[in-house]
């Protein structure tokens, strides 16, 4: 497939090189400095106690006995938290969620909270608080919370998208549908329709640093709250609407994240925090246990999914549709919506359409996690794709191949794409050395597709040029993975100047506008672009001072390679003036020289995957092993290659542990049984092969360098392209993530018909 | 219950540290000593975040109580560099993109030198094996153990 290279072509100095990452020592050094690792003086130690009961009423919450023991310094309950949403429904479920109202909704869920002086005497507090629960019918699965008769999670929520309105409160809380063409006429013209169902459970993002704040709110109405975060810009939003505070009056600084993946999109105790540190008018810290995270804290859905695809013997694929059913929490969100949305984004179809249900559960509430729903609906959709193939006798990568979307394709949910990756990562497939490798015994080999919407958003940047030429480049978008060295790059190569010259950090609220959170891969994309205009305003304003310095016209002055030049046959022959010249000479020239920009990074260009994946399967214990894997991914450009395979390597990971082994496990009591890093198992060291990538590089038209995000569409093929190598390997198809060694015994015993 | 006087040795120099006896040496390293390179990620040894030797030997800070580190060695990742110099393996996991977030890069640093000390030539699957005490969910291990073998390979040259 011919690719537009004009962007990526450009004759880059920079962009494309690996240097050292500039937060490198102090993270090898232990000097950075996490969530949990700020201290203030007087600071109190805050906790917070959580119902052990999936859903129960609240009578009452005595907390009498622990304020009065000696060294607790605040408790908190709903009660210090009032409602000022001002009928703002997710703003307060958002609320509810940090602190129970009136009931509990979920196994983990908070109901009080203290501020002491140290560990010892706040656990002891919190054994003091009695809280009056009366326990209430609840449901932990998908598709019993759907069925008529199910326990309501929420009486007040009503299923949107479905006529006639309907009259009595569901856990569905809304439907939506995607596609176009006719569906029916489409599985009529079909040689063979395959349908399945499948089911995913529920899993963390499992980064490995807990949420942690350190909050101080002063009597006068201001604060500050230091947090791990992926956005402190929205936080402070949030926290302050929450808190009644004044939006400038709160500032707020991400520490140095240890990981998020979508977990630390969402505030959950940080404005509990803030309150106890209002009432104790002291600095406290809060920094949840890891059973609080599991119990309390960002899994993503659990999800129950239909899939039909009907194909010509040619391979052409008539019709496709999918019903896909995601468990949300006790909260309305949008996950099946995201998730409906996904599924059929790879392929080129004529006929098409994908039903997503969001649907309320006794479980946390769900949040991102990296490309959130799509890896569940690929699974299904990667699934039956290979399955039909099968069928058909076609081979599974031509027959991808065949029905890929291209540029033109009216996408399944709704636009028309530009230029795109997923046929050249096929492409890149078909040829790839690892799809002609020999397998062993109990080996198989699968592969699978992935899509990714990609986001870009609000974006604020400041470059400051400081008296020795050095530059100080500003962001606001917190960097979770290496992006101050990808951003560096950027800023560098436009000024035309060595890398080391450039030293890139994230602000706090007080020091820069409004920037959206590292979501959506948008952190080198977006913040990337605001760099780039912002260095092309710093060059103006140094073109104007040499000008100034020379005493010529700014219009005969070029930016070249880091240095000033005057052109034409008048002044062609003055000496260049570097950087670090200009620089020297603006105390006296007009001041700071800066370049700013703020832009909203619109058109984030889409993302396309394609993995190869080798298993072995035990026979006798079920057991799978994870050979040999490869990645091919659309960067659009990789600025810093080193953490573009990063991305690519490390959600391929998440995926693989997805696929095999993650799993929330709830009893029937609606508690969950396994909130631990022992019990919940994320893969080691050793579970793993060498990840190998290829970055293919289909330029962003609308990037000024075509970069497109790449942070979350690795984990979206995983799921399926392991639930295809085990099938391959052993004849079995599972159709329940993760594929553990019991379900794919028992798979394996029912085969074998014992 | 009173406070329990410690007396120990952390990275080289002589500390004394009062901790309630219920303490763990993780909370005491971080609260008391100020070493907030040590991380807690789970608080029951399934992460390895905490990682520290004690007398020489790998263990999670989590672990272990704070008393129980009295008239005993400590080694973090504070004291792994050798004055400016940072150690072979601070340097190559840094070159070689070993980290993403970092809030693991204290507790692989650790355990990765314990490794290397018995073993200054491991395979492969010595290296996953060895560090499979250590969770990361950055970096799918892939640059974590290519780092390792680069920073063996160098230190057996010395």
């Amino acid at each position: 497939m011919p690719q537009d290279t004009s962007y990526t072509d450009q004759n880059f100095k920079l962009v494309g090189t690996r240097p050292r990452r500039p937060d490198g020592v102090d993270k090898v050094t232990g000097r950075a400095k996490f969530g949990a690792d700020a201290t203030a003086p007087g600071q109190l130690v805050g906790l917070i106690l959580r119902s052990p009961h999936a859903h129960a009423k609240i009578r009452k919450i005595d907390t009498s006995k622990a304020e009065k023991l000696a060294g607790v310094k605040a408790v908190v309950t709903s009660a210090d938290l009032p409602d000022l949403t001002d009928g703002d429904r997710a703003m307060l479920d958002i609320l509810e969620n940090c602190m129970a109202r009136g009931r509990a909704l979920y196994d983990g869920h908070a109901v009080a909270a203290v501020a002491a002086i140290n560990a010892q005497t706040a656990r002891k507090a919190l054994k003091l608080i009695k809280v009056d629960y009366k326990v209430l019918p609840h449901v932990t699965d998908v598709d019993e919370a759907m069925k008529p008769g199910a326990p309501i999670v929420q009486d007040w929520v009503f299923t949107t998208g479905v006529e006639p309105k309907p009259n009595k409160p569901s856990n569905i809380s809304q439907r939506n549908e995607f596609g176009h063409g006719d569906v029916e006429a489409g599985f009529a013209q079909a040689d063979v329709i395959v349908e399945k169902s499948y089911k995913t459970e529920q899993t963390h993002q499992g980064y490995i640093e807990p949420h942690a704040c350190l909050a101080s709110v002063r009597p006068d109405g201001s604060g500050e709250l230091w947090v791990t975060t992926q956005g402190h810009f929205t936080f402070r939003n949030i926290c302050s609407s929450l808190l009644g505070m004044d939006v400038a009056k709160l500032k707020v600084t991400a520490s140095e994240i240890g990981g998020g993946f979508g977990g630390k999109t969402h505030v959950w105790m940080e404005p509990v925090a803030l309150a106890l540190s209002r009432k104790a008018n002291r600095p406290v810290k809060v920094v949840m246990s890891r059973d609080e995270v599991f119990r309390a804290t960002g899994p993503t859905c659990s999800t129950s999914i239909d899939v039909k695809i009907g194909v010509k013997k040619n391979g052409t694929i008539t019709a496709a549709t999918a019903e896909l059913r995601y468990q949300n929490g006790p909260f309305p969100a949008i996950w099946g919506m995201l998730g409906a949305m996904t599924s059929f984004a790879c392929y080129d179809l004529k006929n098409v359409k994908s039903v997503g249900y969001d649907v309320l559960c006794n479980r946390p509430k769900v949040t991102a996690y990296r490309a959130p729903s799509a890896p569940m609906a690929a699974f299904a959709v990667e699934s039956t794709m290979t399955l039909v193939a099968a069928e058909i006798g076609m081979d599974p990568v031509d027959f991808r191949i065949k029905n890929a979307a291209k540029e033109g394709t009216l996408a399944s949910y709704g636009p028309t794409y530009g230029p795109i990756g997923i046929g050249p990562t096929l492409a890149a497939v078909k040829n790839h050395p690892h799809m002609k490798a020999k397998l062993g015994k109990n080996q198989g080999r699968g592969m699978a597709c992935g899509f990714w919407f990609n986001f870009g958003g609000q974006t604020c940047t400041d470059l400051n040029i400081g008296i020795d030429g050095t530059v100080t480049l500003t962001v606001g978008t917190v960097d979770v993975g290496g992006s101050r060295a990808s951003l560096s790059i950027i800023a560098a190569e436009e000024l035309g100047i060595p890398y080391d010259q450039v030293q890139a950090n994230i602000a706090d609220t007080a020091s820069l506008g409004f920037n959206d959170m590292t979501e959506g891969s948008r952190g080198t994309f977006s913040s990337g672009m605001a760099t780039i205009f912002a260095a092309r305003n710093a060059i103006e304003v140094l073109r104007e001072r040499a000008a100034q310095m020379w005493d010529i016209p700014v219009k005969a002055v070029v930016w070249e390679n880091g240095e000033a030049r005057a052109t034409g046959k008048e002044h062609g022959n003055l000496p260049v003036l570097s950087l670090k010249e200009i620089a020297a000479k603006a105390p006296r020239t007009g001041g700071p020289i800066a370049g700013h920009n703020e832009v909203v990074a619109d058109n984030a260009g889409v993302s396309f995957a394609s993995h190869i994946c080798d298993v072995e399967v035990d026979p006798e214990t079920g057991g799978t092993k994870v050979i040999r894997y490869t990645v091919i991914q659309d960067a659009g450009k990789a600025i810093h290659p080193d953490y573009v395979e990063g991305q690519f390597q490390g959600g391929a990971a998440q995926g693989i542990g997805w696929a095999l082994n993650e799993e929330y496990i709830y009893g029937e009591d609606g508690r969950l049984q396994n909130a631990g890093f022992l019990d919940y198992r994320i893969p080691v060291c050793s579970d793993l092969p060498f990840i190998d990538t290829e970055i293919l590089e289909i330029p962003n038209p609308n990037h000024p360098y075509g970069v497109r995000g790449v942070g979350e569409t690795s984990i979206v093929p995983p799921l399926a392209a392991i639930g295809n190598a085990v099938s391959d390997a052993v004849g079995v198809r599972l159709n329940h993530v993760p594929m553990s060694p019991p379900r794919i015994l028992k798979a394996l015993d029912e085969a074998r018909g014992s | 219950m009173p406070g329990l006087l410690v007396s120990t040795t952390v990275n080289g120099d002589a500390i004394e540290f009062v901790c309630p006896q219920d303490e763990t040496l993780l909370d005491s390293l971080r609260d008391r000593v100020g070493l907030t390179g040590v991380k807690e990620g789970c608080g029951t040894g399934d992460c390895g975040a905490c990682s520290i030797t004690l007398d020489g030997r790998l263990v999670c800070s989590c672990l272990v109580l704070g008393a129980e580190a009295n008239g005993r060695e400590i080694e973090t990742v504070e004291g792994l560099a050798d004055g400016d110099k940072l150690h072979p393996l601070q340097d190559k996991f840094i070159e070689y993109a070993a980290l993403q977030c970092g809030i693991c890069t204290p507790g692989f640093l650790i355990a990765a030198k314990a490794l290397l000390d018995r073993n200054p030539n491991p395979t492969v699957e010595e290296i996953r094996y060895g560090l499979a005490g250590n969770l990361c969910r950055c970096t799918g291990y892939d640059k974590i153990v290519r780092a390792v073998q680069a920073a063996a390979k160098q230190m057996r040259k010395k």
